[in-house]
């Protein structure tokens, strides 16, 4: 039991060290280049507990539980050799976190109301809905596609570089034929499709299925899979901002 | 009290994230794989750590950071502040003006890239998967400085109001090049850390500086140039880290000759 508290000082301490940063970032900026007070320190005292709390929590857990369910599934997959059901699970991991994540839900009821402001859809309610729930499952469609892309890239050994090569020469073509105010949208739903769950996730299925495949070597193959996540969205995006405008 | 209901809603929002994910693993878990999983109860216990932790984590940072983050943001762009700091009013503005900007755009970006999880979470498997060769703490700061550079490159972008793609396409121009001279075995690496930096604490900060600088800088709007700086966040570290990795190889071939 002793031993148990101690480590999990220790793991506190650790997370309070990566959130040091932010805390001497916004005290500097706050106390000599803006010269203001900090408002409510009382409650940012509380708050900064429960980030490091919870940070501490998260980390534990993922070794805990993501990391080894990840592993495990990756073996069990590898071993029954069924690569069709393997694809299925690729798919649905990458649409079904991505459509229900909070991030993309905010850029696409953005992306609505910049929309119908640019005259690109009808200026109601309804239209709006109609568009930002469009975009968020042209979004996750794209993501599990991403995902089982990477998911056969590491099966069949394909390299990495040839792959987001032809990721990197379809966005730049989307982007001189895709309207002007997707662009900046469709750059940024790359980023955000990627949470905070799914990343540790993919990355241990990713890793694990590069360790259970003979010839594949987990580090130069089990990696990439959220690269795909990121790439494929922005390509989707402006598709859909082409096909509505 | 209020502190108690608004973690809980936070606790009710996380956990219906979490849910489909649960859903998925445990539906193929018990339906196609059909083998039980090792360590259950480990497993399950995991789940619940994560879930409240990331509770936790996100209501602190409601709390403690988001406001006074996007304070910051605000009060930085704020032409008061700008004007103040240089010239009187009504004097035409250069983009030099914007030097506490940029700072504060290098500084929030290094800073909220080393306390985000998922990188964490990356970095974690890295040095386990590389034996060591790839340690937690290279692989964050090296992605904490390619975010850094990168928004401030984007603010820079806002300033001057020059096209978005301009930048992403030069960006993806050199990551080819770098590609063809990096170690094969970043590669996959680095291309991921792109992804995973954008999250949970560098996205809201990030983006009120974006809208709070694109919303006061004469001549530019919101809709068109608001956007773009998690884009700018995503693609620099990439080129970061394969330089990271760069070095490091030369390093240990100078040592080995």
């Amino acid at each position: 039991m002793k031993a148990y508290i101690l480590s999990f000082i220790h793991s506190l301490s650790e997370s309070f060290r990566d959130l040091l940063p932010i805390i001497l970032v916004i005290a500097f900026f706050q106390g000599v280049i803006l010269q203001q007070p900090i408002p409510n320190i009382g409650e940012i005292l509380y708050g900064l507990f429960l980030v490091v709390l919870g940070l501490t929590l998260f980390v534990k857990g993922l070794e805990m539980g993501l990391f080894p369910i990840g592993d495990s599934m990756a073996y069990a997959f590898a071993r029954k050799g069924n690569i069709f059901w393997l694809l299925i699970f690729a798919f649905a991991l990458g649409f079904g976190t991505t459509v229900a994540e909070p991030a993309l839900i905010a850029v696409a009821n953005e992306a609505a109301v910049i929309a119908s402001k640019g005259g690109m859809i009808a200026s109601t309610e309804v239209a709006r809905e109609d568009y930002a729930n469009g975009l968020r499952f042209t979004v996750a469609f794209s993501v599990g596609l991403a995902i089982v892309v990477g998911v056969m890239r590491i099966i069949f050994g394909w390299k990495i570089q040839y792959l987001i090569i032809a990721g990197y020469l379809g966005v730049v073509a989307m982007t001189f034929i895709a309207p002007v105010e997707i662009i900046g949208i469709a750059y940024d739903s790359g980023g955000v499709t990627t949470s905070t769950i799914t990343v540790p996730l993919v990355t241990a299925l990713g890793v694990g299925l590069a360790s259970s495949i003979k010839g594949r070597n987990p580090l130069t193959d089990g990696f990439g899979l959220i690269a795909f996540a990121s790439l494929t969205p922005m390509i989707f995006v402006m598709a859909y901002g082409m096909w509505i405008g | 009290m209020s502190h108690i209901s608004s973690l809980l809603n936070v606790l009710f929002d996380t956990f219906f994230d979490v849910l489909p994910i649960v859903v998925i693993i445990f539906g193929f878990q018990f339906l196609i794989i059909r083998k039980p999983i090792p360590n259950l109860k480990k497993v399950v216990l995991g789940f619940v750590y994560v879930l409240v932790g990331l509770t936790f984590f996100l209501e602190g940072l409601e709390v403690a950071l988001f406001p006074v983050g996007k304070l910051m943001a605000t009060q930085l762009t704020d032409p008061e502040f700008i004007y103040g700091v240089n010239k009187g009013l009504n004097s035409v503005l250069v983009w030099q003006d914007y030097l506490y900007v940029y700072l504060f755009a290098a500084a929030i970006g290094f800073s909220t890239t080393i306390a985000e999880p998922s990188l964490l979470a990356v970095a974690i498997k890295a040095e386990s998967v590389s034996a060591g060769a790839i340690s937690v703490w290279g692989l964050r700061i090296a992605v904490a400085i390619g975010v850094a550079v990168g928004i401030t490159l984007g603010t820079f972008r806002i300033v001057t109001g020059t096209p978005l793609h301009y930048y992403i396409i030069a960006g993806y121009i050199v990551v080819i090049l770098q590609t063809l001279v990096t170690p094969k075995s970043i590669i996959a690496l680095a291309y991921d850390s792109g992804g995973v930096t954008t999250s949970t604490v560098t996205v809201p900060i990030v983006a009120a500086l974006g809208l709070g600088l694109a919303s006061t800088v004469p001549g530019r709007s919101t809709l068109i140039d608001g956007f773009g700086l998690i884009a700018f966040a995503s693609l620099f570290p990439i080129m970061s880290v394969m330089g990271y990795a760069q070095l490091s190889h030369w390093r240990t071939r100078r040592k080995n000759k």
